[in-house]
């Protein structure tokens, strides 16, 4: 009996002792590129130092320093949603910064990010710096005072010369005190008021890019005459199943009613069941709940995981022709296609001319939760083109700082969609990452998914999402 | 005992044999589809799984595009039309039209660039496979970075290897651990009188319920102040103490169901508590251990959020579960990497299932019955 | 009886004889002068030994190879090592001490775990139950007021009340009783056993990856669809969020629990079928017994504790059961449960006065099934 229990030990380690002697094991590939680099050269005198000069010149004395190399060898920690190639993307964007301050920024992403930088913040284990992917989390911790107010990081008038006045309303949040300061740095964007298309099929069959909504209804109507379904949609997404449609909402509020009315509508003043918000769901709500109109029937909607939707829309020849979602999407897109040849983007129309062109996005603020120079010449570094500009080249990011420059962009397709969002007449952030949690990330998704399964009507799906807008 | 009851117990045998194996092939059967399917998409591009089902891989009536061509500008789209032998509206041919032979001719695509095919059923297989899946999850993927300058460097993620030697040293000890202790504990709650058992014991099943992620704040506010945090013995402790109500309830049970004389009879020759489990206890609950041990096991090997909490996700100290859930992607546009990472995962607990399952064996208690 | 006494007594005799032999030097040692001496040295170089591995541990440039190992055998042996020197120091004192301190030796450690990591987060949950959403303010109750009025909450008790625990735990159990004994018979034993077992080790992400694809609406990938719509030629239909079948949609994915759990069962009753002395079932079969009487009148009284003990565990899986909700709907159409609800409010809502508040509830939801445990329990006698 005692051998057998030692078996059960020995077997245990004995697997250990087989994987250590695997070649595999041996520590020789840690394969991500964070390794701290040392300085090309050793901090040259102030003088010869041009970068160090631009930034002094903006007010931003500690990236100047940290251009000098006064922070050298320093460690500023980070984490963020993001990883695997949006990881390998940000790691190759600071690695010039990194090599020519010898800060180094030691970025650690991870999935369950809701989850674990809540704990984290909590626990008082948390990074130097955040990258958040909804202001509204942010919000949360900036009332509970753990975050640096940003302008005590980076000079507030240089912020107000290198971000659309929007922006830095989109940052400003109420603090521990209650009363509303910025808390964080916009990073980068993604565009979302954007209608996917097969090119090469769609010019084939001799369709025409709709740039009015009648225009749009009436080549929804030309298709579905030719014998095929116009839209591809698809609101499944695990836990946040619904947030497409919310994304729609949020794209017809700005089409159908005042940027006043929407920024109320957010700040839970203009209430789910008010006639504004009913008005732009049912604009779209026509197009979803006709069977003719969408692939594969209005009940696919609520089960078709989002990334698959497009899907269809590549097959030969396309078995849907529109697709409307934000630039991201085409990480889903099947491997090879080509924009410009399989695929083309267009602005998805405004409703009514008198709202303008507006435009919805989402995008990444960083907040930081101590405050050392060295992470001020980071936070700076971000609030610079020059922050975003490695991201921009290898695409997968579009920057929101006014001195970013288009050529910086590596795709065609960014740089089209860049130069889109500078035509817009206004910016609006995604209103469910701003609202709170329980509608934003909840009543919101999950009313609009009942909806649109049928289970209940509009106008009780829009008294519960009401109901749920914690007071 | 006549003969007659004899031979009717044979013949009740032969019958229960058949009726046993029968029915557990059905089970099994129908346990295993899933695990086959999951293991099948393992094997199938994105694309592939995306558009049709796992088993097109086994041969099936299909229908096959034996001739295909392109309606002239002269055919009437909108009336009826004679195309390939069959006549219908558009409708009818993208429904599809049986012709008398039994093929069938299908407009594919709409009325401006559609084409027309004529089928036939014939027996088909998707035999499409790929090992691109496993590549990616076990050499990791590879990453091309256009730099500012227009270049492009090439970047190579992480391997599996690092992230299976984490998940080793973590799950482990944090196997074994909670064990020992949970061992000691049955024990002393089984066999042992102290003031508060009762009290004590109560908590231990009152914890089972208590969802762990309560935990996970005060117990990484403790490590921080104690230093612990990223550490192994940290996140072993804490597998620990949240496996333990649970390994203290079961080995409580069948620590406790051993049969009571052969304490008694250990007592009497002048055995002590600590020498009666090591010697007698431990041996005898083999069974128990053994199946506890590949529960905790997994487990731990399974976990993401502990791990996540208490050392991090940085690539030298991930574990494996937290390189798979990396791997698709920060939009999860890479879940079907999942179908092989999930192979790869689950190969080792079973190898500690296969091998453990020998110490499940009758008789450990021979000739000793409860009395 | 007189002939299984006899024979325990017996196959036992030589354990008892080799222990006389360690006892020997520890006597020896007691009633020599270097008792205190070792008595404060042993516990000393132990807490020593253990220090410096950690430090090694934390510190080592070593390669992962090695330093898995020296972990591996530093933390099992650490806690072995101290388990032995905790009674030995015990044993040292008189045998009134020790039989008052020996059984905390036992349980001690196990205690002070499961305070630390369970028991005081638990009693601290409860304190921030009664503050508000930031935990600044004391609301009372207001937050289990809320808890009992929520209709997101209401049904999250029903699908955890009255299907997931009736349907996931019974069926769970009842499988894992029939494949255990069944392949108890088969030659197949060892190979049906693993194949039940395999979704167990599936990592739950990968289930959810292969049951969504057979719950797919589209029957082109969907096998679910794929057969209902072939069988009945009916639309296909959406198992998991259809508002038709509501709230039977909540069966699908305790269908999947059942697939996941039913390992678990299996293997607890398989280890304890085989405690069942084969003397007791041959004396039924002797006695005339057909194997469904053997079932009933023998194996399962016989089993009786691990059928209490794998039902109140599966029951407690359930009344906990998040992942395979998160994984396959994310607790929409209907399909939430009490943990969902629980994640949701304390991560996505950021609002810890209610969440906290759910996870008592969850704790006091458990209460029958701990009072009959100690009902069992406390028909125990030890020594």
């Amino acid at each position: 009996m005692k051998r057998q229990l030692f078996v059960l030990f020995s077997l245990l380690l004995a697997a250990a002792l087989v994987l250590t002697a695997c070649p595999g094991a041996q520590p020789a590939a840690p394969a991500q590129p964070a390794a701290p680099q040392q300085p090309a050269q050793p901090a040259a005198p102030a003088a010869a130092n041009p970068k160090a000069d631009a930034a002094a010149a903006k007010g931003l004395t500690e990236l100047a320093n940290a251009y000098k190399g006064m922070y050298k060898g320093t460690v500023v920690t980070m984490t963020g949603p993001f990883t695997d190639e949006d990881a390998v993307r940000f790691d190759n964007s600071v690695k010039e910064f990194e090599q020519e301050t010898g800060i180094d920024i030691q970025y650690t992403g991870s999935k369950e990010f809701e989850a674990s930088i809540t704990v984290r913040v909590q626990a008082g284990d948390v990074p130097d710096i955040v990258d958040f992917p909804q202001p509204g989390l942010l919000g949360t911790f900036a009332r509970q005072g753990k975050v640096i107010p940003a302008a005590t990081l980076v000079p507030e008038s240089w912020l107000k010369q290198n971000y659309l006045q929007s922006w830095l309303d989109m940052a400003t949040m109420p603090g521990a005190d209650g009363k509303p300061a910025m808390y964080g740095v916009w990073h980068r964007f993604n565009a979302k008021s954007l209608v996917w298309y097969p090119k090469d099929n769609f010019d084939a069959a001799g369709y025409k890019i709709p740039t009015t909504w009648d225009e749009l209804l009436a080549l929804q109507d030309e298709i579905v005459a030719d014998g095929d379904t116009p839209w591809c949609i698809g609101i499944e997404s695990g836990a946040a199943t619904g947030w497409p449609a919310t994304d729609w909402t949020e794209d017809l509020m700005l089409r159908t009613t005042s940027v006043e009315n929407y920024d109320k509508w957010v700040a839970g003043e203009l209430p789910f069941s008010s006639p504004e918000v009913k008005r732009a769901i049912e604009t779209f709500a026509k197009i979803w709940n006709d069977d003719r109109m969408v692939y594969g029937g209005r009940a696919k909607i609520v089960t078709t995981f989002f990334g698959d939707a497009p899907t269809p829309m590549f097959e030969d020849p396309p078995k849907c022709w529109l697709h409307r979602q934000g630039n991201f999407i085409t990480a889903f897109f099947p491997q090879g296609v080509q924009y410009g040849k399989d695929y083309g983007v267009f602005y998805l129309p405004p409703v009514d001319p008198a709202y303008g062109k507006p435009f919805l996005v989402a995008g990444d603020i960083m907040a930081a939760f101590r405050d050392r120079p060295e992470i001020r010449a980071v936070m700076q570094f971000f609030s610079t083109g020059e922050g975003i500009k490695g991201w921009l080249a290898a695409g997968g990011a579009l920057g929101m700082q006014k001195d970013v420059d288009l050529a910086w962009y590596g795709s065609d397709l960014e740089r089209d969609i860049a130069a889109l969002v500078n035509q817009a007449t206004a910016v609006r952030f995604d209103a469910s990452d701003l609202m709170p949690g329980e509608v934003g990330a909840g009543s919101f998704w999950r009313e609009m998914t009942s909806y649109f399964s049928g289970a209940v009507d509009l106008d009780t799906a829009l008294a519960e999402i009401d109901k749920s807008w914690p007071r | 005992m006549t003969a007659q009851a004899v031979s009717r117990k044979k013949h009740g045998v032969s019958w229960g044999q058949v009726f046993v194996n029968v029915t557990l092939i059905l089970l099994v059967l129908i346990w295993t589809i899933p695990t086959i399917g999951l293991l099948i998409s393992s094997f199938r591009t994105r694309f592939d799984i995306q558009t049709s089902g796992w088993w097109t891989v086994f041969p099936h009536r299909d229908w096959v595009t034996v001739e295909e061509f392109q309606p002239g500008p002269e055919v009437d789209r909108d009336g009826v039309m004679n195309l390939a032998g069959a006549q219908g509206t558009f409708e009818e041919f993208r429904a599809g039209i049986t012709l008398p032979d039994g093929r069938r001719v299908l407009w594919i695509g709409n009325k401006r660039i559609g084409r027309v095919a004529v089928q036939e059923r014939q027996w088909v297989m998707n035999t499409n496979f790929t090992l691109e899946n496993y590549q990616e999850v076990l050499g990791g993927k590879t990453f091309e970075v256009k730099q500012p300058d227009g270049s492009t460097i090439t970047v190579q993620g992480s391997d599996f290897s690092s992230a299976f030697i984490n998940s080793l040293i973590v799950t482990l000890p944090a196997t074994v651990i909670p064990i020992l202790i949970a061992a000691f504990a049955a024990y002393g709650f089984a066999w042992m009188k102290f003031p508060g058992r009762r009290l004590l014991f109560t908590m231990v099943v009152a914890l089972l319920v208590v969802p762990l992620q309560i935990a996970l704040v005060p117990i990484l506010k403790d490590y921080v102040r104690l230093n612990l945090n990223g550490t192994f013995l940290g996140i072993w402790l804490a597998h620990t103490g949240f496996g333990l109500p649970l390994a203290t309830y079961l080995l409580f049970n069948y620590i406790s169901s051993l049969p009571r004389d052969i304490l008694e009879s250990a007592f009497i020759d002048g055995a002590s508590h600590f020498t009666i489990f090591t010697r007698l206890i431990l041996p005898l609950s083999v069974p128990a251990l053994a199946s506890f041990a590949i529960f905790q096991f997994l487990w731990v090997w399974n976990d993401y959020l502990v791990a996540l909490i208490f050392i991090g996700a940085s690539p030298d100290s991930q574990v494996l579960t937290q390189r798979i859930a990396e791997m698709v992607g920060s939009r999860g546009n890479d879940w079907h990497l999942l179908t092989a990472g999930a192979f790869v995962s689950m190969l080792l607990p079973l190898i500690v299932f296969f091998s453990l399952q020998r110490f499940f064996v009758r008789g450990l208690l021979a000739g000793s019955v409860k009395g | 009886m007189d002939e299984f006494t006899e024979t325990t007594v017996q196959r036992h005799a030589p354990i008892e004889a080799r222990e006389v032999k360690p006892r020997g030097p520890l006597d020896w040692m007691a009633t020599n002068l270097g008792r205190i001496l070792i008595a404060l040295f042993v516990p000393i170089v132990t807490f020593l030994v253990l220090y410096w591995g950690f430090q090694f541990l934390r510190a080592s440039q070593a390669p992962k190879g090695v330093i898995a190992i020296v972990a591996i055998v530093w933390g099992v042996g650490g806690v072995a090592l101290l388990y032995v020197v905790a009674n030995w120091l015990v044993e040292q004192l008189g045998d009134a001490w020790r039989s008052r301190l020996q059984p905390f030796v036992f349980v001690g450690p196990a205690i002070a775990i499961l305070f630390w990591y369970l028991a005081f987060p638990t009693v601290r949950t409860f304190y921030l139950s009664l503050l508000d959403r930031n935990a600044q303010n004391f609301v009372g109750l207001a937050n289990y007021q809320a808890v009992f009025t929520d209709r997101n909450m209401f049904i999250a008790f029903r699908n955890n009340v009255l299907l997931w625990i009736p349907f996931g735990a019974l069926f769970t159990v009842v499988f894992g009783l029939l494949v255990a004994v069944l392949a108890d018979r088969s030659r197949y034993e060892r190979l049906a056993k693993s194949l039940i077992f395999m979704p167990m080790a599936i990592s739950m992400v990968g289930a959810g990856v292969i049951w969504n694809m057979i719950y797919a609406v589209n029957p082109n990938i969907g096998m679910l669809n794929a057969i209902y719509t072939s069988l009945t030629g009916n639309q296909p239909v959406a198992w998991k969020a259809a508002s038709e079948i509501a709230p039977w949609n909540n069966l699908f994915l305790i269908v999947v629990m059942i697939w996941l759990q039913t390992g678990f069962a299996m293997t607890i009753f398989s280890a304890a079928i085989k405690g069942i002395p084969t003397e007791l079932m041959e004396a039924g079969r002797v006695d005339g017994a057909n194997e469904v009487q053997i079932f009933f009148r023998i194996m399962l009284p016989y089993i009786r504790g691990t059928v209490i003990t794998v039902t109140t565990t599966v029951i407690i899986f359930t009344l906990k059961i998040f992942d395979v909700v998160q994984v396959m709907t994310g607790g929409q159409f209907g399909t939430q449960v009490i943990a969902t609800q629980f994640y949701r409010e304390l991560f996505t809502n950021q609002n810890s006065g209610y969440g906290s508040a759910i996870a008592i509830v969850l704790l006091i939801a458990v209460l029958p099934v701990m009072v009959y445990n100690l009902k069992q329990f406390s028909e125990r006698e030890a020594f």
